[in-house]
């Protein structure tokens, strides 16, 4: 029986060498809903997603999809994860050989044997749904930032997957288009039932359309609630990232090895 | 670009790199019909060869008549057994004989064929029994110097001995 | 002291491990492609296409460089061979050299500087903005989608392009020779026809510019693949094929001939 966490980390640990990215983790995800991951840069977030995706895997622990965990999967079973599976990546990742139409029909033609005109019918819907019905003959080298981010939106959901993922979906983008990429996660989420994890460091934005929000930092899990426990939330941590003030709990210098006085050659006290 | 015009570039691409080998096989090699229907086989025994080569050319009366398939060392013999490739509209006489020549003073050496008045026929796989052997510049010059310094021969650098 | 002495010798050991450890992947990489090659070869429109971009791409630089180069051997030969009166055998020089060395050599290096750095950008460029990793999310194989493709197009126009690049090359020969100096045409032909071997020379040309194409095309495509996903490490890494390409295409060329003729 499948559980009602689609997914779950437990205790999950990872590392790039010797550095760790990621400390510990654990946290569940339920079906249907649209959960953001949040933090600074560098603190381990895109980690996160690529770990659910299965292109790397955990130093230590267990990534939990559906009840099955990732890092045992056979290649085949990777695959058919996968195929199940929708992206969205930082800044699109459109294929820039290709048309706008070749791209949403990229999975398609992949995985499916359907006929074109067939094929031609879905790319024509997918568009639809992300407003760029019209575009198929473009490049994505004559979109701009929002409309490619929306055809790559349309791609990511172009075999109706079961699980969304988000990778800082609002990077670079005006207001109007971050409004307009929002609200389609939004609606996709509802519409499809699919389960959705967005990785961002937009808080605003992303508080008015998610179920529930994890804060990550330094590799660990320092905050989570729903968006209303958030905006009340006692934690230091989070009003200094919610308000983007520059000191407080993620200090504003470098943990230098020096002082200040033995970088600019001064005469002083060694130990400052 | 439509898909369907880079399939005609690719196409005539193919089709000149098929033309170009097809040029190079036939214009700049000698894609000449040597199969074995078109060809017989003779052999000729040497005392030496001197620098003669597999490919060259065989001549009766300066025409090129054939060509040298192979070259063997006869264990037996100590004799140079060179195996000739001639085409089939070409016959010899018994006595025909085969002389190493050079083309010009340095240049390429080849098998010099001289038709005799026997009227049998060299049947295929039949050896030229009359050779004369190359004209090693070495040995010429050795004899050229003894017949001049006369008498005395130990000194001579005759490179035969 | 020591320190010094140590160093030069400590970053020879270095970089010896380094490149045993990259001849290690570019092998295996090799073994990934052929073995994920079964796709590009079945949808043969996605090689067709990559045909396109590198070799018929690549054809005006090999047909223009191969007629200069010809009309330079056919200058000098003629500059070398009247002073040995053998003026008559400049057809067998120009077309002996070009079939066994300038041809596949030149075409091989013109295609690594054309069409081998360019895929090498091409690939590197995708994984800087997240394409190939895009791809293997949606369950595709790059190496088998992108990689493999341009692999095979590489190997396939190598011969062809070397074969061009002879034509021309004799053609220009033939226009120094025959149309401005006044050889006999005839003589130019024979010679030729005399001296060239259809197996020796022809066909040994042609598989010299096929192990190029393997080379030069592998390179390319590794260093593509390899390459540090910024703005960077893309140049490096096309500057890495360029140079790396040259190195191989000389070595590998010296071993050939040394087994060919």
């Amino acid at each position: 029986m499948p559980s009602d966490h689609f997914i779950e980390f437990r205790n999950v640990s990872f590392a790039y060498g010797e550095r760790p990215i990621l400390k510990n983790i654990s946290l569940t995800i339920p079906r249907g809903k649209l959960v953001a991951i949040m933090g600074g840069s560098g603190s381990g977030k895109t980690t996160m997603l690529r770990l659910i995706s299965g292109q790397i895997r955990p130093s230590a622990g267990q990534v939990l999809v559906d009840g099955r965990d990732v890092a045992g999967m056979s290649h085949a079973e990777l695959f058919e994860h996968r195929r199940r599976m929708g992206m969205l990546f930082q800044f699109g990742a459109l294929f820039t050989d290709l048309s706008v139409e070749d791209n949403v029909a990229f999975p398609i033609r992949e995985h499916t044997r359907l006929p074109d005109s067939m094929i031609h019918d879905l790319v024509i819907m997918k568009l639809a749904a992300v407003g760029l019905r019209g575009t198929q003959a473009l490049m994505p080298a004559e979109l701009s930032g929002g409309m490619a981010r929306r055809v790559a939106l349309a791609r990511a959901i172009a075999l109706d997957p079961q699980l969304m993922l988000y990778d800082e979906p609002f990077t670079g983008l005006d207001p109007i288009s971050l409004g307009v990429i929002a609200h389609l996660i939004k609606k996709l989420n509802d519409a499809l039932g699919t389960t959705s994890i967005m990785v961002t460091h937009d808080v605003h934005k992303s508080l008015d359309i998610v179920d529930y929000v994890y804060f990550v930092s330094n590799g660990e899990i320092v905050a989570d609630g729903t968006p209303q426990d958030i905006r009340s939330s006692p934690s230091p941590w989070v009003h200094q990232f919610m308000w983007g003030e520059a000191d407080g709990p993620v200090h504003f210098a470098y943990p230098a090895s020096t002082s200040l006085q033995q970088d600019l050659g001064l005469k002083g006290n060694q130990h400052d | 670009m439509k898909r369907s015009t880079i399939d005609l570039w690719v196409g005539l691409f193919v089709a000149i790199g098929i033309a170009a080998v097809v040029f190079l096989s036939l214009k700049v090699a000698n894609l000449t019909p040597q199969s074995a229907d078109q060809t017989y086989t003779l052999y000729a025994d040497f005392d030496n060869i001197g620098g003669l080569k597999v490919k060259a050319p065989i001549k009766e009366a300066g025409v090129v008549v054939g060509r040298v398939a192979a070259i063997q060392l006869d264990t037996k013999t100590y004799r140079a057994r060179v195996t000739l490739n001639l085409e089939k509209q070409y016959t010899f006489s018994r006595d025909a004989s085969a002389e190493i020549l050079t083309a010009g003073l340095l240049g390429e050496q080849y098998i010099g064929l001289l038709q005799g008045g026997d009227p049998d026929e060299l049947k295929p796989g039949e050896h030229i029994t009359l050779t004369s052997s190359a004209l090693v510049l070495e040995q010429l010059i050795g004899k050229f110097m003894t017949s001049f310094t006369g008498s005395n021969n130990k000194s001579s650098a005759s490179g035969a001995q | 002291m020591t320190e010094l002495l140590l160093s030069p010798l400590r970053r020879l050991g270095h970089s010896t491990i380094n490149a045993i450890w990259r001849l290690g992947f570019i092998t295996r990489f090799l073994l990934a492609i052929l073995r994920y090659s079964g796709q590009s070869l079945l949808r043969f429109n996605l090689t067709i296409r990559e045909i396109y971009f590198a070799g018929v791409m690549s054809v005006i630089i090999v047909v223009v460089s191969g007629l200069f180069v010809g009309m330079v051997l056919g200058l000098q030969g003629y500059n070398t061979l009247s002073r040995f009166g053998s003026a008559d055998a400049l057809g067998a020089l120009v077309a002996l050299s070009l079939l066994r060395e300038l041809g596949p050599v030149l075409a091989a290096l013109l295609f690594s500087s054309r069409a081998g750095s360019a895929m090498t950008a091409e690939i590197g460029l995708m994984k800087a903005t997240e394409q190939l990793d895009a791809m293997s999310v949606m369950a595709v194989n790059p190496i088998a989608r992108v990689v493999a493709p341009r692999f095979w197009a590489g190997v396939i126009s190598m011969p062809i392009l070397a074969a061009m690049f002879n034509v021309m090359g004799i053609f220009g020969g033939y226009l120094i020779g025959v149309v401005m100096i006044g050889l006999d045409s005839g003589t130019f032909w024979s010679q030729m026809q005399n001296n060239v071997d259809l197996h020796y020379d022809v066909v040994n040309g042609l598989i010299k510019s096929l192990c190029f194409g393997i080379a030069v095309t592998l390179i390319a495509v590794f260093e593509g693949y390899d390459a540090t996903p910024t703005a960077a490490g893309v140049s490096a890494a096309t500057t890495r094929t360029v140079v790396t390409s040259a190195l191989v295409i000389l070595a590998v060329d010296f071993v050939l001939t040394a087994f060919m003729f």
